[in-house]
């Protein structure tokens, strides 16, 4: 297959960026998205121009370092499949790809269609964690948990924060990264014990990392990789409402600049 | 002795700078109105709220089809229910600061959340395709724009009688007669059904979207939510417009 290129190059944070046209040519459609790249930059750099710039990592569809939008669609538009998982056969011979980064301003884009997710990393930091000691390793099953929870726990920690949500989402908001990561701690048993003041602090440092918020248009669970549906986010606002209301004796805490502490 | 010391230090460190960034929160209602998340639970429950009236309101309006006396009755019946319990006007006060406070809400969040959404893209996508969202949905805040100019335009029309009537035509109490005279021009008609296709849009996301806010829709029950969800903007419409669509057709005269 041969296919016209349009790809966003931008040398690096705080440059300007434009689209460069590019053609790939003898392309076989059991390539992945990303070896056709590693074509085109072979290509590149025979010719003595820079390389096209992509994240990736594992290309099994698990790390969550690829992504971009393949013609305005994060990750391309198959279901549930990373863009290092997508291969050339979902396009046709002369297809015309415009590929862009992720646009928001909590993801910098540091270089062509690679972006800083690091505020994925703090949202985690502010509280996606167990940390109450819980002794030496117990006996198997001493923890009971319901099927439900562990089902639950396990379709949330899918999530491999690839930052597809974000880019697709018209208002640039977090909730479903975040959502699912809450959702996954929440439902354990071992995650009560933090429960409220974890999901405070992972909703404040959503807010606090500039991102958007949700009117409910779906965009993030129609491009998720890892399909994780918006109903967790149902799950984080409840959880956030208890987080609010509930009668403690100690009060919960927030971080107040936590920027400083980066 | 020196180890000790560092050590003692650095918990000093890490307790100021414990004291500097970690804040108690104390009051739930701070915490709410502090997230985005918070806020849009805000916008949630006072659509709830709208909705419940709009719904009423609906329903009161189709009285007209009963008549002069019937509707012209309920008009002072919402003025007069409470008594004596309640003064004249008493019940219908506070169902008025209710919806006051709740469209104040509703706005302010609005607003507050769509700069913070903007603020969140400054730099538009070149080429962007949406996959699931919806017209319903990506009109939400022109779309309520339009519905608060409508409320202004409508309390000073048909509760005030400032606006679209001859000096002296409104008459207090007389609801039948003004709502006759009101939609006999035409163009205040179709604003009214503009606005109620606006209203229906708008509820068409938004009874959906409390629903999911609130954590009620789930993976296995979102699509028949959905379609209860526009069944009932459908229906509030539908209700709405047939009291100009009446008039106009001069099936209420
Ligand atoms: C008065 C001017 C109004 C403005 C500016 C406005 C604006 C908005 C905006 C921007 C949203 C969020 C969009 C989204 O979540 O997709 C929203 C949601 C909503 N609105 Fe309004 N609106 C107004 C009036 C109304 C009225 C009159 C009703 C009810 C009869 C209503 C019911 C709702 C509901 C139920 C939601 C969904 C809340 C949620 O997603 O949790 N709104 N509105
Ligand atoms: S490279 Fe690891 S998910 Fe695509």
């Amino acid at each position: 297959m041969n296919l016209f290129l349009k790809i966003w190059r931008q040398s690096r944070k705080d440059a300007p960026g434009e689209f460069k046209e590019y053609q790939v040519r003898d392309i076989t459609p059991d390539m992945s998205f990303l070896e056709m790249l590693d074509a085109l930059n072979e290509d590149l750099n025979a010719r003595g121009e820079p390389p096209v710039a992509f994240e990736h990592d594992c290309r099994e569809g698990i790390c969550g370092s690829c992504g971009f939008l393949i013609n305005g669609v994060a990750h391309g538009g198959q279901r549930g499949t990373t863009v290092c998982q997508l291969s050339m056969r979902f396009f046709k011979d002369g297809d015309r790809l415009t590929l862009e980064p992720w646009r928001a301003s909590a993801f910098p884009i540091i270089r062509d269609l690679v972006v800083d997710r690091s505020a994925f990393d703090r949202i985690l930091q502010a509280g996606g964690f167990i940390s109450a000691p819980t002794g030496s390793a117990p006996d198997a099953n001493a923890i009971l948990v319901p099927k439900e929870a562990a089902d639950t726990a396990f379709d949330a920690a899918a999530c491999i924060g690839c930052g597809a949500c974000v880019a697709a989402c018209p208002n640039a908001a977090a909730m479903l990264f975040t959502s699912a990561k809450l959702t996954h701690l929440n439902k354990l048993p071992q995650g009560q014990p933090q429960r409220d003041q974890r999901t405070l602090n992972m909703a404040a440092a959503m807010s606090r990392e500039g991102f958007g918020s949700c009117t409910n248009h779906g965009e993030c669970e129609a491009v998720c990789p890892k399909e994780i549906p918006i109903e967790f986010i149902g799950n984080m606002n409840r959880d956030l409402i208890r987080a609010a209301w509930k009668r403690r004796r100690e009060p919960l805490t927030l971080s107040e600049s936590p920027k400083d502490e980066r | 002795m020196e180890a000790s010391s560092a050590a003692t230090s650095s918990v000093q460190r890490t307790a100021q700078a414990a004291e500097r960034h970690v804040i108690p929160v104390t009051n739930p209602l701070a915490v709410f109105w502090a997230t985005a998340i918070g806020k849009k639970v805000v916008m949630a429950i006072t659509g709830v709220i709208m909705i419940g009236f709009v719904i009423l309101h609906m329903l009161g309006n189709l009285k007209i089809f009963a008549g002069p006396d019937q509707i012209n009755a309920y008009s002072r019946f919402l003025r007069t229910v409470g008594e004596p319990e309640l003064g004249y006007g008493d019940a219908l006060w506070i169902v008025r600061i209710v919806l006051l406070t709740a469209v104040t809400l509703h706005i302010i969040a609005a607003v507050q959340l769509s700069r913070m959404s903007w603020a969140a893209r400054p730099t538009q996508y070149y080429d962007h395709r949406n996959v699931e969202t919806t017209f319903a949905a990506r009109t939400m805040r022109w779309g309520g724009l339009l519905l608060a100019i409508f409320i202004v335009f409508h309390i000073l029309h048909f509760t005030l009688g400032a606006v679209g009537f001859a000096p002296g035509q409104y008459e207090d109490l007389h609801v039948y007669q003004n709502v006759v005279a009101g939609f006999s021009v035409w163009p205040v008609a179709v604003f009214y059904i503009i606005a109620m296709a606006a209203l229906c849009l708008h509820l068409d996301h938004g009874i959906w979207s409390f629903i999911q806010t609130l954590g009620w829709s789930t993976a296995r029950n979102e699509a028949k939510l959905k379609v209860i969800s526009r069944i009932i903007a459908i229906v509030i419409f539908a209700g709405f417009i047939s009291v100009p669509l009446a008039v106009m057709t001069g099936l209420v005269h």
